[in-house]
């Protein structure tokens, strides 16, 4: 990620920057372009609609949409997955060598081991994704005459996943249950990242739980009992929620 | 043709606690010393620099600080029956890799042994008899004692600035501390840190359960502090990013903050990263070590001929590489007869957690690697092995090393891992949930070992180290004891809601979860040269050039975490290698 070749500004640094310049201030007086949008999105990036999938097929895509919703749903409570940006999170994290098996011991021969082993098969998180899609979005159309996933009701969408999760169903080439692990994994990392991943959006999952970010110095909250943490967060490039 | 490196006095495999603290110790001895550090250089600045260094996703996700097991990992089975397969995805523990090793993504609990965890067989042997202890319980005595290690406890809780409470003080208990433990001869370099919620809470349980809680001792410093070597520590602002990170602020003790600066300016002493050892180089007597074979950075075969071996990698690996290389006889479970591999134990931990509403500010994000609190009532010679029905203790503890939501958040029972009512779950819990453990002890047996798997290779080409392991029934009665005591206690704290994760009857070692990096074992100290592979000073019986410092050489873990045992037995060790091999190298013990 091109993040990743920045140089850290120095804690010092990043302070004084918090001191100077809130971001909603920047986004509205510096970039005569990005004022005609809600501040959130200038803040953050395209919104979740607009990002365009690079690793992804169309098919792929669609399931991911939809699947992340369900697992993480609009409500009142906070945001869902896509509000969130969680599609794009996978859909960026998918490029990663972390994806490909990177830190993963990748040699065979594969075999067949009790669960207490963990995943003993021969693909990287995003083939497990991609084959894992192919194989519920064949399920899908078996059973629910042609229809994919994504074209399914919300409650059965919500039963195939459950489903997947309980190893209930047979897809090709994966366990339903290793695909599902993933997928759910994915989706609560793009949830809960750092915006600079593409999920989290504005922080909003951050903000929903309370989690103050990136701040890393609580000297003084240690022992405050009677108040809830009183700061909103911050993320890795210095903006504040 | 191999690429040979002019001779040096010694050569150090692996630069984390044991290999820093090797190297100090030769250096100032005088002997010329090259470290071999399979992974690459690092230090506070750049490498754990605020804010990169605190992104979740890069530190507990991609693993940043950790060893990729695409190039080294081990295979796992829970019987010699089965067939073993290789630990492919971080699961279960997490060694380190590059400078500071383990010891850069440690949390800080820095603990000294009992008195009674050093002489364990003979112990139980005099209190319940011999027949207490059951068949294929391999446990033993280690071959050093508590007042042979307390200087060097002492020297290692100075260099690391640990925040704690004596607890017996030159013999005379001193309100606060531990009760139970070994005399101390001097406090704690630093007072003990500051209480987030839970660990003040704990406090509060523990006192109305009788139980003497005391500061778990924390290489986290409490206070500015300059070590003996003149390293300089910040005192810990609880930034949440202990576990899997380096430290942003000094704070923490490492092998990069505590001992390397001093290090770095010897000439005596060169470090060359990303150089991955792949044996240790035998005369065909297999008697004495010639040096080292090494891939370079650029991946040449490099030889590096010197008169001493020190292996200071992660335990697993001094295992792996003695195995590769035939320094001592490997064990074979069935005749049970040689050394290297045997005694394999680990650490039985198990967690309770405890739920609040949301008036309770528990602050998980609010993190100290090594602080909060403990007791030992339930550890060594307090616990009755009669009434509890195993043998081996353990503590119950409040640690909050900071919790971030990519690092998991613990729901209440009866919530679902997805959709509404998860979201509701974690924003219930996450501001107003804590955890105690129980922190077991783990015995060692016949049937838990380490060999080389038939099968499967590391990149380098080398036989990967099998594991052969799981619970036994003194384990698991041990988590279920615990692990009620730990219940009965917080139900005092009347938490909405409480969960608890005893191991149950029959269940198997699951390499997947996460539990302790505390792996044990397998070159262990003795006094017999038939039962372990190396003597009381950490030499190898059998090539005495060689040293293995690490906590491969516990005969069995006890109920604390291993650096404080693993720090006092290599200085321990350095001590017998400058006084006494230096002047008359060869074997220090005789049988």
């Amino acid at each position: 990620m091109d993040d990743d070749k920045a140089p850290s500004p120095s804690r010092r640094q990043l302070f004084k920057s918090l001191t100077f310049v809130p971001i909603a201030a920047f986004g509205m007086s510096g970039c005569a372009k990005e004022s005609d949008k809600p501040a959130a999105e200038a803040g953050a990036g395209a919104a979740p609609g607009e990002y365009k999938a690079a690793f992804f097929n169309a098919a792929e895509w669609a399931f991911i949409l939809a699947a992340c919703d369900r697992l993480i749903p609009a409500d009142n409570i906070g945001p869902s997955a896509s509000q969130a940006g969680v599609p794009e999170f996978i859909d960026r994290h998918m490029q990663t060598p972390y994806a490909s098996g990177d830190i993963w011991y990748m040699q065979g021969p594969f075999v067949e081991a009790a669960p207490q082993f963990g995943y003993q098969g021969r693909l990287g998180v995003k083939d497990i994704l991609r084959v894992g899609i192919k194989g519920i979005d064949a399920h899908c159309q078996k059973h629910f005459s042609g229809k994919t996933f994504a074209q399914l009701e919300h409650a059965d969408q919500e039963t195939l996943l459950k489903a997947a999760e309980a190893g209930k169903i047979e897809l090709e080439n994966i366990s339903a249950r290793e695909f599902f692990s993933q997928l759910l994994n994915e989706t609560r990392m793009g949830y809960f990242c750092d915006p600079k991943h593409g999920g989290n959006k504005n922080m909003s999952a951050w903000k929903m739980i309370g989690y103050p970010g990136m701040r890393a110095d609580y000297t003084n909250w240690v022992e405050v009992r009677d108040q809830p943490y009183p700061l909103p967060p911050v993320d890795l490039a210095g903006k504040r929620g | 043709m191999a690429i040979v490196k002019p001779k040096v006095d010694a050569v150090i495999v692996g630069m984390g606690w044991t290999g820093a603290i090797m190297a100090k110790e030769l250096t100032d001895a005088g002997l010329r010393v090259v470290a071999l550090e399979r992974g690459p250089d690092r230090d506070t600045q750049p490498d754990f620099a605020y804010p990169r260094v605190v992104d979740e996703l890069e530190g507990s996700i991609h693993r940043k600080f950790l060893q990729s097991l695409s190039k080294e990992t081990i295979t796992a089975r829970h019987t010699m029956k089965d067939n073993a397969v290789p630990y492919r995805q971080m699961g279960s523990f997490k060694p380190g890799t590059g400078v500071g090793g383990a010891g850069t993504h440690w949390s800080g609990c820095h603990f000294r042994a009992l008195r009674e965890d050093f002489n364990l067989r003979s112990n139980l042997k005099q209190r319940y008899g011999a027949k207490f202890i059951p068949e294929g319980m391999t446990i033993a005595d280690f071959p050093v004692s508590y007042e042979d290690l307390e200087p060097h406890f002492d020297h290692f809780e100075y260099v690391c600035g640990t925040s704690g409470q004596a607890g017996v003080l030159k013999g005379v208990k001193i309100p606060g501390g531990n009760p139970f433990e070994g005399s101390r001869s001097r406090e704690f370099p630093l007072p003990p840190n500051r209480n987030y919620l839970g660990a003040e809470l704990f406090y509060k349980a523990a006192r109305e359960m009788g139980y003497s809680a005391y500061p778990i001792p924390a290489s986290n410093a409490s206070a500015p502090y300059v070590n003996p070597y003149g390293c300089q520590m910040g005192p810990c602002n609880f930034c949440g990013f202990c576990s899997d990170y380096g430290c942003l602020n000094y704070s923490k003790a490492s092998p990069n903050v505590s001992i390397l600066p001093v290090l770095r300016l010897r000439k005596e002493f060169e470090l060359r990263a990303h150089a991955q050892v792949l044996r240790v180089n035998l005369d065909t007597a297999r008697a004495r070590a010639t040096g080292v074979t090494y891939l370079d950075a650029t991946g040449r075969e490099t030889e590096q001929p010197a008169d001493l071996v020190v292996l200071c990698a992660f335990s697993l690996f001094n295992v792996h590489l003695m195995l590769l290389s035939g320094i001592g006889k490997p064990y074979d479970p069935v005749a049970d007869l040689g050394t290297v591999g045997r005694n394999y134990s680990y650490q039985n931990l198990n967690r309770v957690t405890l739920f609040f509403d949301d008036t309770v500010q528990a602050n998980g994000f609010i993190g100290i690697g090594g602080g909060g609190a403990t007791f030992d009532d339930l550890n060594g010679n307090q616990l009755d092995s009669v009434k509890a029905g195993f043998v081996g203790g353990g503590v119950i503890w409040a640690r909050q090393p900071g919790s971030g939501p990519i690092r998991g958040i613990s729901t209440a029972p009866g919530v679902p891992n997805w959709g509404s009512a998860w979201k509701q779950g974690v924003k219930d819990a996450f501001r107003h949930s804590f955890y105690y453990e129980v922190q077991g002890a783990c015995m060692s047996y016949r049937s838990n070992y380490l060999d080389l798997d038939p099968t499967y290779r590391d990149a380098f080409g080398r036989p990967l180290l099998r594991l052969t392991f799981d619970w036994n029934d003194n384990e698991i009665r041990a988590s279920q004891f615990l692990v009620g005591k730990a219940l009965a206690m917080c139900k005092v704290l009347n938490p909405k809601a409480l969960s608890g994760d005893a191991k149950k009857t029959g269940e198997h070692y699951n390499i997947t979860r996460y539990q302790s990096t505390h792996t044990c074992g397998g070159a262990i100290m003795g006094t017999d040269p038939k039962t372990s592979a190396l003597n009381r000073y950490l030499q190898s019986w059998d090539v005495p050039n060689v040293f293995a410092p690490g906590a491969n050489a516990f005969p069995q873990n006890n109920g604390y975490n291993p650096t404080g045992m693993v720090g006092a037995l290599t200085y321990w060790a350095a001590k017998a290698i400058r006084e006494q091999y230096i002047k008359s190298p060869g074997a220090l013990v005789h049988t």
